[in-house]
């Protein structure tokens, strides 16, 4: 986001952007739908950050190419189109890798249309840069966006059904959590994520205030 | 909107013509892909059924799929005919007939559940049971699918034509679990009764509409 | 699925297959606008309005699609149609009838393309829904959503009143809220299911 009186981000900045400062799931709480409904086994979780990466830097990539030929009027329409396209290639290539992990990811991988991450990106950022930062910003949007899911459905998988990628880690003995694989886990492991990083930042103010200070330069 | 009335508006026609232009290209990408992914798609869908059918059909080496309507048994076709209920037919290395498995789909706990079972013609017995999807409870309704005693009920569970053919001899019956008494009755799953309800109740629905269509046609399937 | 009732397809919408508390579905306006009963309330109902007009639209665009065998436009032509849709029914309402105009006006642009109302448009599709069974699920769907948005709603006005530390304001804390929810909502699974 190029504000004007403002130095430029490094394409490095722009990249971690969206894996820390601005985490998708983390920090600006968007997208949830996907992340609570996919995420009750890291495999799961992964694949659809693979898939949302994907249509995130493609669909970016188009409207960042086409920026200057939309007219204002009609930009959100476009990018609505634009993204429906990509999510539909997505659709299809996942049937053609894996009809399971198609099965397991479900209505969810056409509802990417609706993730608000890829929208927000086209508009705000993708809509007044060039294709090059654009592609790195929605990289690192992407990869933050698979780093919180993954983050929520391995412990998921974990708690509630006690394996990490299907290999079980505690042996038989272990009574697993069903609940947290239910809809009410996603739930309580998001919020405690979340409650672990607003702990974070209240804990660290000293520590967190000069790297605030060197990337806004 | 408003600060783009305040500025010059756009003619029409520019853009018609942008979104007509985009939509294009999206339209073109769209159908490569769609013909790019094409063959590998139905090549994956056909192994999973595949994979699916010969599960519980053992000693299955290929298949048929067939539609059954009031008038008897055709070969499926693109389009399913409404009212028509769809079998595979399962035959060994030489050719000969080894199973018929049919789609079962009832209510459970959370969601639909969705199996497919076997028919043993030869026995008239249903002889084998998968799951093919459910949303139950973890640890719990998944049973219908890891525990061997419930398993059990579906290693030949009657299914025999009453006199006039028109239905099942005798329905059915999921019972409380340590309550099997005849054959054509499914011992349900202590915890899981309402799954295991499902399960028989979906292959009830689904045997009463098929198995009476099926058995007069039953050599059409064997001269193949 | 053509047997399953009418009614089965209202109350498992409504309670045991809740959009956004047991499906995820509609997950940003649940959290956004549930601080307060009295917005709770209209977004519901303005949801529940846009879902109705999405379903008729997917259940048509669904015939058409399948017709002429072009199922890979589906999901094209479903967000496009509907989010036009949902346009013309708000000029229509502005010029007709401004008093629900301004009781639902300023929702409708926010719900478009939330994915509980193309969650309704794809499920009634993947579960080959007919008609009238695609109208109740699009009601029971918004009902459902209305239901747990003023649930929260309430929940959330209760937690104003009570003191909670800091850590754990924001997000985080209506996130535990609607666990709890969800758990209480799990007790109406296998409703419907029996004989």
């Amino acid at each position: 986001m190029a504000i004007p009186g403002q130095k430029q981000l490094t394409h490095m900045e722009e990249f971690m952007e969206g894996i820390w400062k601005q985490n998708p799931v983390f920090v600006m709480v968007l997208g949830m739908c996907p992340v609570l409904a996919v995420s009750v086994s890291a495999v799961n979780a992964l694949s659809m950050g693979v898939a949302t990466t994907f249509v995130l830097v493609c669909s970016t990539l188009l409207v960042s190419l086409i920026r200057k030929v939309v007219p204002k009027e009609v930009r959100i329409a476009t990018y609505i189109v634009i993204i429906a396209t990509f999510v539909t290639i997505v659709d299809y290539l996942i049937q053609a890798i894996s009809l399971k992990l198609y099965d397991a990811l479900g209505a969810f991988i056409q509802l990417i249309v609706v993730n608000c991450i890829i929208l927000g990106r086209a508009e705000a950022h993708a809509s007044k840069n060039p294709p090059l930062r654009t592609v790195v910003n929605a990289m690192g949007m992407g990869l933050g966006f698979t780093i919180g899911l993954f983050a929520l459905g391995s412990v998921r998988e974990i708690l509630g059904a006690g394996k990490l990628f299907g290999v079980s880690l505690f042996g038989p003995d272990f009574q697993p959590w069903v609940v947290m694989v239910l809809p009410p886990g996603g739930f309580f492991v998001l919020g405690t994520w979340l409650l672990l990083f607003n702990w974070l930042k209240q804990r660290k103010p000293a520590a967190a205030q000069p790297v605030e200070a060197h990337v806004h330069g | 909107m408003n600060d783009a009335t305040a500025m010059a508006v756009t003619p029409g026609r520019v853009m018609i013509a942008t979104l007509g232009l985009v939509a294009t290209l999206c339209g073109v990408l769209i159908v490569s892909t769609y013909h790019g992914t094409l063959n590998a798609v139905t090549a994956n869908k056909r192994i999973a059924l595949e994979r699916a059918v010969f599960k519980v059909v053992p000693g299955a080496a290929s298949m048929k799929e067939f539609v059954a309507t009031a008038d008897g048994i055709a070969p499926a076709g693109p389009q399913t005919p409404t009212g028509a209920v769809e079998f595979y037919a399962a035959y060994d290395q030489a050719g000969a007939l080894k199973g018929i498995a049919a789609e079962g789909a009832a209510t459970g706990y959370a969601d639909v559940v969705r199996v497919l079972y076997a028919y043993d013609p030869a026995t008239q017995a249903i002889s084998g049971l998968g799951v093919v999807s459910m949303r139950e409870t973890p640890g719990i309704g998944d049973k219908i699918y890891t525990d061997q005693a419930f398993l059990a009920n579906f290693q030949a569970l009657d299914v025999r034509l009453s006199a006039d053919g028109k239905a099942l001899a005798n329905a059915i019956k999921v019972v409380k679990h340590g309550t099997k008494r005849n054959p054509w009755e499914i011992d349900a799953i202590s915890g899981a009764t309402v799954t295991s309800k499902a399960v028989g109740k979906g292959i009830n629905e689904s045997a009463q509409r098929l198995l009476p269509r099926l058995a007069p046609n039953l050599d059409k399937l064997r001269g193949n | 699925m053509g047997d399953i009732s009418v009614g089965q397809i209202f109350l498992a919408a409504v309670l045991s297959n809740n959009f956004v508390l047991a499906m995820f579905l509609g997950l940003c306006p649940f959290l956004g606008v549930s601080g307060q009963l009295k917005t709770a309330a209209p977004m519901g109902a303005a949801t529940t309005f846009v879902m109705l007009v999405a379903s008729l639209c997917a259940y048509g665009l669904n015939w058409l699609v399948v017709h002429f065998d072009l199922e890979f436009l589906r999901l094209i032509s479903y967000i496009v149609v509907i989010a036009s849709a949902v346009q013309l029914v708000e000029m229509v309402l502005k010029k007709y009838s401004p008093a629900l105009f301004r009781a639902l006006g300023i929702y409708l642009p926010l719900i478009t393309t939330n994915c509980a109302v193309l969650g309704v448009a794809l499920f009634q599709t993947a579960r080959e829904y007919s008609f009238a069974q695609s109208i109740t699920f699009a009601a029971g769907a918004g009902a459902g959503f209305t239901l747990a948005l003023v649930l929260m709603a309430g929940l959330r006005e209760r937690l104003h009143l009570s003191k909670v530390p800091n850590v754990v304001q924001g997000t985080a804390l209506s996130l535990m809220l609607a666990g709890m929810l969800s758990l209480a909502f799990m007790g109406f699974a296998g409703l419907g299911a029996g004989e």
